[in-house]
């Protein structure tokens, strides 16, 4: 290989003739020769081809889309991308140099505000990876809250959210325990809830809106029943900007995706699995935590606090093993939220709520259609119950260019439902158009 | 050279607010579903919000602020290129439930990523799903547990690592269930005796960085690996140091089972202030059964998301995983090719080594010998001077360099790991060393009261953790 220079200077300084010597500790037996991998292409070259493969892609820009479920198609305001792409914030590590970092700490601390604002809890810390790992580390600070063996979750949730949930619990000796759905409103039974609890019970999950994106309506109750346990709930964080917050309810932990506010869904990730709690908890909590300070002069400032709950200080007596986590998407977030405000982001949930109406209104005159299928207040989602499997009607969508609402095609029962979710980017003609095809897909008259 | 941060009084953004709120808004909800009152988040201008932002940024440190030799950490220059493509909407706005005939970009992307980590890290299988170094190990633990399960193997129930582990391996074993057992160092390397008393058919797993977290090469990896395999445990590889070792060597040529590649270290992501990264896990053939569910494989010409794995340990997150990080590490890989992968390595440890020699006229590096991507100096000799570690990393600050790695690891007396990676040229070296020796030779005052040209001074987190306020709420409250 070709030196440079400098590099020879270096290898002079280090009194060696070739940069192999330096790899000379390396026996020989595990040694390999270079690696077998396509050549290096020259930065054109690399723009060329991935725009060739992504090309292959039909983004939700390309064609009507009515996907949801906790990943949601906002719009981001250009604003929110030309601050994410000022590499001060982007190529930092996380800030355990404070004095050095204060950007993105004050915005990490401002974020922790809004949010705390929106679930009514007092700490929120700076990211678990997603919803998923959200609730997965929500179960396990429960038990450390509280001693028990079992923890009760809806029935009704997302598969592979529970998938996450049993492999983060399968170390703590956790039985996770399924409570049964109410089948006129769609809501939890608290019945069934009250049945199945026990003294080993830690705690309970909840999720408002929830899969069927319909609002649980008896958390005072379910709060009332669990009395000292562990009462975790899952949100869509932007109906909270005009639901009740959880905290209000007696929630100890709200978490879910903060994807919504500012972050585009990015195929499933990056996205910001938020998690906030009481004050109280906060020692048992995972992840980063940012607190107001001063520096020597008296100045505001801001560093992260409670560090000694971390992987790096306490090792196998850490509250979790997380240390890469999700910031630059609360960035995303803190300035999404500022950029809409308080009143604008009620505005936006009102108008998804009057919009998920619409479209709901609109296929019930499909024959054989049945929108909403539960009662109650939605949100921006609602479940449809079809005439056939859900998923054959994805199917067909597709092939005309609308990707439809989940089809809950893996949950036992429920194979032809569809939950169908509405953002600002949902036109009126995307619901007429989305209604016809289903209409004919259907072969049903109007 | 003086370096002096900008630094501006600027208010929290709930102080900035300067629009007046008009009539509440009218929600459908009922009572019992409904927010009482307005929602406590600011309304400015747009214009405001990206000044306010902006100013931000300026008090903030990234690698294209300056040099960033943070140890184990492997701050690397962050192609522009990724930022540009991982931006576009058909790559970002794509919902992760879109039918596979919509994702067949993303899919090849991946795909193509798996094949390129397996040849990389000398594996047979990869899984792209684990978000983070760490989501990386436990997944690999909860493979392990699968593992020996499967084989009704179930008193294993010991994870067994060296005491110059990084804090999330002990972290992660104990996560998934496991006894964490720490052997002590010898010379800098795995004590092969403590391993063998430790090893027993109660062990799980072994756990190992290499080179470890001292730089240094574990030379006895293929002896370690026959140890721990003939005691029925499983190797684990932490790839947090692969910077040292790519198309020089790989675990599966070590005898690594399982490995986890940190892709916001390795192939240059960006770190984004804490996050995301990327963690994909590779497993050697007998283990790839039980990697996450769904698998990326190719069918002719078409890409598929495979569900069907009776041995599958499930899903360790909601979807597959940072889709976006991925496809900027696959962005570097292919812009370098293999040589220019190997020549990151080589010139990644040529830095290293001679930042070490440079280092060495001022401070101890122990362990003396070759290193690799990294190294450890310790201040121990200023001590009686009444400097430590931490005050050099802070006033290292004033000159416009990212402190190191302090205190860590812990077989180091004050410790300052240094990794300068392959993108620090020689006058940066030069200058840091210097930087280095001037600062060692200040006032020991100085030091202590370090740093002066940021854009706060020294900042007291005991005072943080004492009064903990976490949110604005909170701050006013304790105003009034």
């Amino acid at each position: 290989m070709a030196q440079n220079i400098e590099e020879k200077q270096m290898l002079e300084f280090l009194g060696i003739d070739s940069v192999e010597r330096l790899f000379d500790d390396i026996p020989q037996q595990v040694k390999v020769d270079g690696l077998d991998l396509p050549c290096g292409l020259s930065e054109l070259e690399v723009k060329r081809q991935l725009g060739q493969m992504l090309n292959r892609n039909v983004s939700v820009d390309d064609v009507p889309s009515f996907l949801g479920s906790g990943t949601y198609d906002v719009h981001i305001p250009s604003a929110v991308g030309a601050i994410l792409g000022r590499s001060e914030f982007y190529s930092s590590y996380t800030p355990y140099q404070p004095e050095t970092s204060q950007g993105m700490l004050q915005s990490m601390f401002e974020y922790q505000s809004m949010m705390s604002e929106l679930t009514g809890m007092e700490a929120v810390n700076n990211s678990m990876y997603d919803w998923a790992t959200a609730l997965g580390e929500a179960v396990l600070m429960a038990a450390r809250l509280k001693k028990g063996g079992q923890f009760l979750v809806p029935g009704m949730m997302s598969r592979s959210k529970r998938s996450v949930l049993d492999n983060y619990v399968n170390g703590a000796d956790i039985r996770i325990v399924e409570i049964a759905h109410d089948e006129i409103t769609g809501q939890l039974d608290l019945d069934d809830l009250r049945a199945k609890m026990t003294d080993d019970t830690i705690g309970a999950y909840v999720e408002s809106p929830n899969m069927f994106g319909v609002f649980e309506e008896k958390l005072e109750q379910l709060r009332e029943i669990l009395a000292d346990k562990i009462m975790v709930v899952g949100v869509n964080p932007l109906s909270l900007a005009i639901a009740k917050p959880p905290g209000e309810h007696g929630a100890d932990m709200v978490i879910g995706d903060g994807q919504i506010f500012g972050n585009p869904m990015n195929y499933g990730g990056p996205h910001l699995g938020f998690f906030s709690c009481k004050k109280k908890h906060v020692r048992k909590m995972p992840g980063r935590i940012v607190g107001l300070t001063h520096d020597a002069d008296g100045q505001q400032a801001y560093c992260m606090t409670l560090q000694t709950r971390e992987q790096h200080i306490r090792r196998e007596k850490a509250t979790s093993n997380i240390c890469s986590n999700e910031a630059l998407t609360t960035l995303a977030a803190a300035v999404y939220m500022s950029l809409k405000g308080g009143k604008g982001l009620q505005e936006l949930a009102v108008k998804l709520m009057e919009k998920a109406s619409v479209l709901s209104q609109r296929l019930s005159g499909i024959e054989g259609v049945k929108a909403p299928y539960f009662e109650g207040y939605s949100f921006n989602e609602i479940t449809v119950k079809l005439p056939t499997t859900a998923s054959h009607v994805f199917d067909e969508l597709a092939k005309r260019d609308i990707i439809g609402g989940k089809p809950l095609a893996d949950v036992p029962g429920m194979e032809s439902m569809m939950v169908f979710a509405v953002t600002d980017k949902t036109t009126d003609s995307d619901i007429e158009k989305l209604a016809n095809v289903i209409a004919s897909i259907l072969g049903a008259g109007q | 050279m003086r370096y002096r941060q900008a630094r501006h009084d600027e208010p929290l953004i709930m102080d900035l607010a300067n629009i007046c709120e008009d009539e509440p808004i009218t929600i459908k909800l009922p009572e019992h579903l409904a927010r009482k009152g307005g929602l406590n988040i600011p309304t400015l201008q747009e214009s405001e919000v990206v000044r306010h932002y902006t100013v931000l940024s300026q008090m903030n440190f990234g690698v294209d602020s300056g040099f960033y030799p943070l140890g184990s950490c492997t701050m690397k220059y962050n192609l522009k290129i990724s930022e540009e493509i991982a931006n576009m909407v058909k790559a970002s706005m794509l919902h992760p439930d879109q039918p596979e005939a919509m994702i067949q970009g993303t899919l090849q992307v991946m795909h193509e990523l798996q094949e390129m980590l397996c040849e990389i890290g000398g594996m047979d299988a990869v899984t792209l799903q684990p978000a983070a170094g760490a989501h990386g190990e436990f997944t690999g633990m909860l493979i392990t547990k699968a593992y020996h399960k499967k084989r009704n193997d179930d008193q294993r129930t010991e994870v067994i690592m060296p005491d110059s582990a990084h804090g999330t391996n002990p972290a992660s074993a104990a996560m998934a269930g496991y006894d964490v057992i720490t052997i002590p160092s010898k010379d800098g390397m795995v004590n092969l005796e403590a391993l063998e008393s430790a090893l027993s058919e109660k062990t799980a797993a072994f756990m190992l960085t290499n080179p470890n977290t001292l730089g240094i090469f574990e030379t006895d990896a293929v002896k370690i690996a026959s140890m721990v395999h003939d005691a029925g445990a499983l190797m684990y590889y932490d790839g947090a140091n692969f910077n040292a070792i790519m198309g020089k060597t790989s675990p599966g040529k070590m005898g690594f089972d399982i490995v986890h590649f940190n892709l916001h270290k390795t192939f240059g992501t960006p770190h984004g202030g804490g996050g995301p990264g990327a963690g994909p896990v590779g497993v050697v053939k007998r283990l790839e059964s039980f990697l996450p569910i769904p698998v990326v494989e190719k069918e002719g010409s078409v890409f598929k998301l495979r569900y069907d794995r009776p041995d599958t340990i499930g899903k360790v997150q909601g979807y597959y995983g940072n889709w976006g990080v991925m496809l900027r590490a696959y962005i570097f890989i292919r812009l370098h090719g293999g040589d220019g992968l190997r020549q990151i390595s080589e010139r990644a440890v040529l830095n290293a080594n001679y930042l070490m020699k440079k280092v060495e006229a001022t401070m101890d590096v122990p362990y003396p010998g070759l290193k690799k991507h990294e190294f450890v100096a310790s201040a121990s000799c200023m001590k009686d001077r009444g400097i430590r570690a931490l005050h050099i990393g802070k006033r290292l600050l004033d000159f416009g360099f990212h402190s190191p790695t302090v205190y860590f690891p812990m077989l180091v007396e004050e410790a300052l790991m240094i990794e300068p990676t392959e993108n620090a040229s020689k006058a940066t070296l030069d200058a840091y060393a210097d930087t280095i020796a001037s600062v060692c030779a200040e006032e020991p005052d100085i030091l202590a009261g370090a740093p002066y040209n940021t854009s706060v001074r020294q900042i007291s987190e005991k005072e943080a953790a004492k009064n903990l306020i976490l949110s604005y709420k909170m701050m006013m409250e304790k105003e009034s």
